[in-house]
């Protein structure tokens, strides 16, 4: 039962928030102007709680063209070559409702670089579960991996690259984030309620009673057991329409007919027009008896927050609405003028039955709160990092060699990404299975690198280093690529903010994040938080996934991860400490154990590495490069050889073989060329004082590390084998 | 002189812009044709490209048959011009009795997009001409209904006729006899699963694409006869 006195609470305003929009409005709300604030001012679109501390992140650079607060940000590659890149997350929509859950994540991500007036041209997706064993887990895998691929296939842009990552703690709060490229083909668009008297064009599917309250209901609250009860507040997908719209976007950006353009997500139709005229300093009249309808008997308050996907508000001069609305109509899209552009800095919903709501714009999209909240070392925290670290040997370093290689971490990924379609628009220079995809664009030399990193465990042992970590990890996979990394986009995942040992988890990140992109010269060009990912109490480890940008100015100088030639010399570049084994593949897939401190990072050692990768992709001097990361150098040299089909053998000297074979340090990669290129690439390595020392050679067919050895074909059943195994094995 | 190649662009079609791209780079001149007009412009091949046209609702290729340029596609076939259905396109011409057969759901239920090889059992076609009878080509294949199936009549008559163009070396979706391409009887309509025009260079990972889609381009500018 629902009463009128405590209707805010149910939809997720508290009594003091209550307070401060009556005293805005200097009287009580309406429902229509309630159920707006709702949405205008939950976590999810006002950031209310993260945004003190994300003022504090770097956002400028020459050639950042656009920063945070539009649809997308948007940088220059190269002179007149400008892409768009953005992350969001789906989290919550996906965990109750997994196939269109990460189906909508994906539309909505699209919808932002749409925005832009930019073609979205590769999407990458981070996604992370509980154990694999867990038969729960194996449903939720395939129904998203199943969203995101009939979604995203649909509308024709490429999956180039993603993650799939298990832990316990997103058994109950999986993680769905998306990141999205886009080319700016155009004059860039903005979401600016420009002139008065122009006319408001609601563009593409029709408003249903989906997704009503998405953005306050589930994306800003706890979950617990009764939460797929909430399976209505998921949004339903339909690509078809999508694909339709892209193109539809696209010509309206290319007639240059438009003044003003924002998508319509989280928070439904009171978004872009609060947003909007808020922006612009103008107001905006919308009539919702013009708004194209699913069902007839919608709600006033309905129609503001549904969150329908496949729509996009435009402001259209008058002279130019017939035709704005015949270019939609080409498409087969619906369109309707529903409201015009006003000077009285307001939003006023009308309908045949007169006003339902009227409230200043700035009020419903910048006068949200601003929470300062409590933070709070977790008191945990002492414990964990000073527990021992999972760094005792294994009985048979053969076997848990295989075991890494095995396990759901590690294996290949294959079964996931073969079910997207990762080769459209004849620019994935490299694609899934690598560092970094490398996507040429069209018509061009120049490619985009992009690579998604959130190395969760390591911020759980401790946030500004596991932080740190995470943006030099997605650095240097593009650099390992051959690009220059240039800006970052990033998704916030965490806990809930109400709680001070997560609000200071969380401030802890966004300081590490600011750091270290301080120091590799990567600025923050916009992202997302997503907060509440609790169910029973219980949060997941705080995990910031980074998606780094770069630039190469020549895709055909891109450097891959496989092996290519028998005979090649392998190097493995920066130092190797036997101590960084804190959250490591090896601590938790071989001894159980996530404890101590993550690995130790130097920021300059890390840009020295880089440097070092990009020059000598540049020129030409690798035959391959791989980030050495999870599993260490064990690992790297396997998926080099397994990804060229080809071994190795090398040799090391080390005592305690483990140690150096399974260490996690940062700012390591595994390069592979020609003989004869020895002295040059040694000489490079010297000229960036990166430390580098040769470990052997490319051979045909045996994976040998001189203590012990396995065949390629083992190798290969191993680590293409393990996740489909897991995976049938969890849902017989 | 120059092939004209019309690509027919369906409301949910997403690889007519490959398709362009591919055809240009081999020196033919390209149009998009969109889905809804009667008539169609003087080209020498008309592409049915690669995607979802209408959403692929009801069925692959299913309301596709009924837009109004297909008629005309028809028409174009039926005087001898050339057709090539790429993937939705292949779907879309059985659905529209211009090939025999159907596709259905690939074997393992799940989309499949990965390299494949594929072997040419009969190169004495328009769309073949440039391969060696049994070279082996890679090319990707991209679609989750891939799992070319026939009455068994049907299938005999194709072989009989040779009209089974293509076939995959290791067959990735359950397809009967491991059809991969097929043509009609005249052999000037051709449709088939994997995306040649994926495949037109190396730096994406091949350029065998290029064998197939420059036969096409070879028959219309006369250059195969001069070969053969």
């Amino acid at each position: 039962m629902i009463s009128p006195a405590t209707l805010h609470r149910d939809l997720g305003l508290t009594d003091d928030e209550l307070d401060a929009i009556k005293t805005r409005l200097g009287r009580d709300p309406s429902y229509t102007e309630l159920a707006m604030f709702s949405v205008m001012w939950s976590e999810h679109c006002s950031y209310k709680s993260s945004r003190i501390h994300l003022r504090g992140l770097p956002s400028e650079a020459p050639y950042i063209l656009v920063g945070p607060g539009e649809g997308a940000g948007i940088v220059e590659l190269a002179p007149g070559v400008s892409v768009a890149w953005k992350i969001e997350s789906h989290n919550h929509p996906s965990f109750v409702e997994p196939f269109n859950g990460a189906a909508t994540g994906v539309g909505g991500i699209v919808r932002d670089i749409l925005s832009m007036g930019a073609r979205p041209i590769a999407l990458m997706d981070p996604l992370r579960f509980g154990p694999l064993d867990d038969p729960r887990t194996a449903y939720l895998v395939e129904g998203v991996v199943h969203g995101i691929s009939n979604y995203g296939n649909s509308i024709g842009v490429p999956t180039v690259g993603g993650e799939v990552v298990f832990e316990d703690c997103y058994a109950e709060n999986p993680l769905v984030n998306v990141a999205c490229l886009g080319l700016v083909e155009n004059r860039l668009m903005h979401g600016r309620a420009e002139g008065e008297g122009n006319a408001v064009i609601l563009i593409g599917s029709s408003t249903g009673r989906d997704g009503i309250g998405g953005a306050s209901v589930l994306a800003s609250a706890e979950f617990d057991d009764a939460s797929s009860e909430k399976r209505p507040s998921v949004q339903v997908g339909d690509p078809f329409t999508e694909r339709l719209l892209i193109e539809a976007c696209l010509e309206l950006a290319r007639s240059g007919l438009l003044v003003g353009f924002q998508d319509l997500g989280a928070g439904g139709i009171s978004c872009p027009t609060s947003e909007m005229a808020a922006k612009a300093g103008t107001g905006m009249q919308l009539d919702i008896s013009k708004v194209h309808l699913r069902e007839a008997d919608m709600e006033p308050f309905e129609i503001m927050i549904s969150e329908s996907q496949e729509r996009m508000l435009a402001v259209v001069d008058p002279a130019n609405v017939e035709a704005v609305l015949a270019i939609c109509r080409k498409w087969e899209l619906q369109a309707n003028v529903v409201g015009e552009v006003t000077k009285t800095g307001r939003v006023e919903v009308i309908h045949e039955n007169g006003v339902l709501a009227d409230v200043p714009a700035d009020a419903l999209a910048e006068e949200g709160p601003v929470y300062n909240r409590g933070l709070e070392r977790p008191a945990w925290l002492d414990e964990l990092q000073g527990a021992p670290m999972g760094a005792e040997p294994p009985s048979d370093l053969e076997a848990a060699f295989l075991q890494l290689l095995g396990s759901p971490a590690i294996g290949s990924k294959r079964w996931v990404w073969e079910q997207y379609d990762h080769m459209i628009f004849l620019g994935t220079v490299q694609g899934p299975g690598g560092d970094a995809a490398v996507i040429r664009l069209p018509g061009q030399d120049t490619a985009a690198v992009i690579s998604v990193d959130g190395p969760g465990r390591y911020c759980y042992l401790d946030p500004y280093e596991g932080a740190r970590l995470a943006v030099a990890e997605a650095a240097r996979n593009v650099a390992a690529a051959g690009g220059r990394p240039l800006a970052i986009t990033n998704c916030l995942n965490f806990g809930n903010p109400e709680k001070p040992d997560v609000m200071w988890q969380f401030a802890e990140v966004v300081r590490g994040i600011g750091d270290a992109c301080r120091a590799l010269g990567t600025p923050v060009t916009g992202g997302n938080v997503s907060f509440y990912n609790e169910t029973n109490g219980r949060a997941i480890y705080p995990t910031p996934v980074i998606g780094m940008l770069g630039s190469l100015p020549d895709a055909r100088r891109s450097v891959g991860l496989a092996f290519r030639s028998p005979g090649d010399v392998i190097a493995i570049v920066g130092d190797t400490d036997p101590a960084d084994f804190g959250g490591s593949e090896y601590a938790k897939t071989v001894n159980g154990v996530v404890a101590g401190r993550p690995p130790r990072l130097d920021l300059s050692a890390e840009s020295a590495l880089h440097r070092f990768l990009i020059e000598g992709a540049a020129r030409t001097s690798f035959s391959s490069a791989h980030d050495c990361a999870g599993g260490g150098i064990a690992i790297g040299l396997a998926e080099s050889a397994l990804a060229g089909g080809l071994g190795f053998q090398v040799a090391f000297e080390q005592d305690e073989r483990h140690r150096f074979l399974f260490s996690e340090s940062p700012s390591r990669a595994i390069v592979s060329f020609p003989a004869q290129g020895v002295e040059a690439v040694r000489k490079l390595a010297d000229d960036y004082g990166v430390p580098l020392e040769i470990a052997g050679s490319v051979a045909p067919d045996r994976l040998d590390f001189g203590t012990f050895g396995v065949g390629f074909d083992v190798a290969q059943d191993v680590f293409e084998g393990a996740f489909r195994r897991a995976l049938a094995a969890s849902m017989s | 002189m120059t092939a004209r190649v019309g690509v027919i662009v369906f409301p949910g079609s997403n690889c007519e812009l490959d398709a362009r791209v591919a055809f240009s780079a081999l020196g033919a001149e390209v149009e998009m044709i969109w889905h809804a007009g009667t008539s169609l412009p003087e080209v020498d091949l008309v592409v049915l490209p690669g995607g979802f046209a209408h959403g692929d609702y009801l069925r692959t290729g299913a309301l596709a048959r009924f837009s109004p340029v297909m008629d005309r596609v028809r028409d174009h076939a039926l005087r001898g011009g050339l057709v090539l259905g790429i993937c939705n396109g292949f779907q879309i011409l059985c659905e529209a009795g211009m090939l025999p057969g159907a596709l259905r759901k690939n074997n393992g239920l799940k989309f499949l997009c990965r390299w494949v090889d594929l072997r040419v059992d009969n190169n004495d076609t328009a769309f073949t001409s440039r391969a060696e009878q049994g070279q082996v080509l890679r090319i990707p294949i991209n679609h989750f209904e891939g799992n070319w199936y026939a009455e068994p009549a049907v299938v005999d008559r194709l072989r009989e006729n040779n009209q089974i163009v293509l076939r995959y070396v290791d067959n990735p979706n359950g397809s009967v006899d491991d059809v991969a391409g097929i043509c009609n009887e005249s052999r000037n309509v051709f449709g088939l699963m994997p995306h040649p025009e994926r495949a037109c260079e190396q730096l994406l990972g091949s350029d065998d694409g290029i064998v197939l889609l420059g036969s096409l381009l070879d028959h219309v500018t006369d250059r195969a006869g001069v070969a053969g």
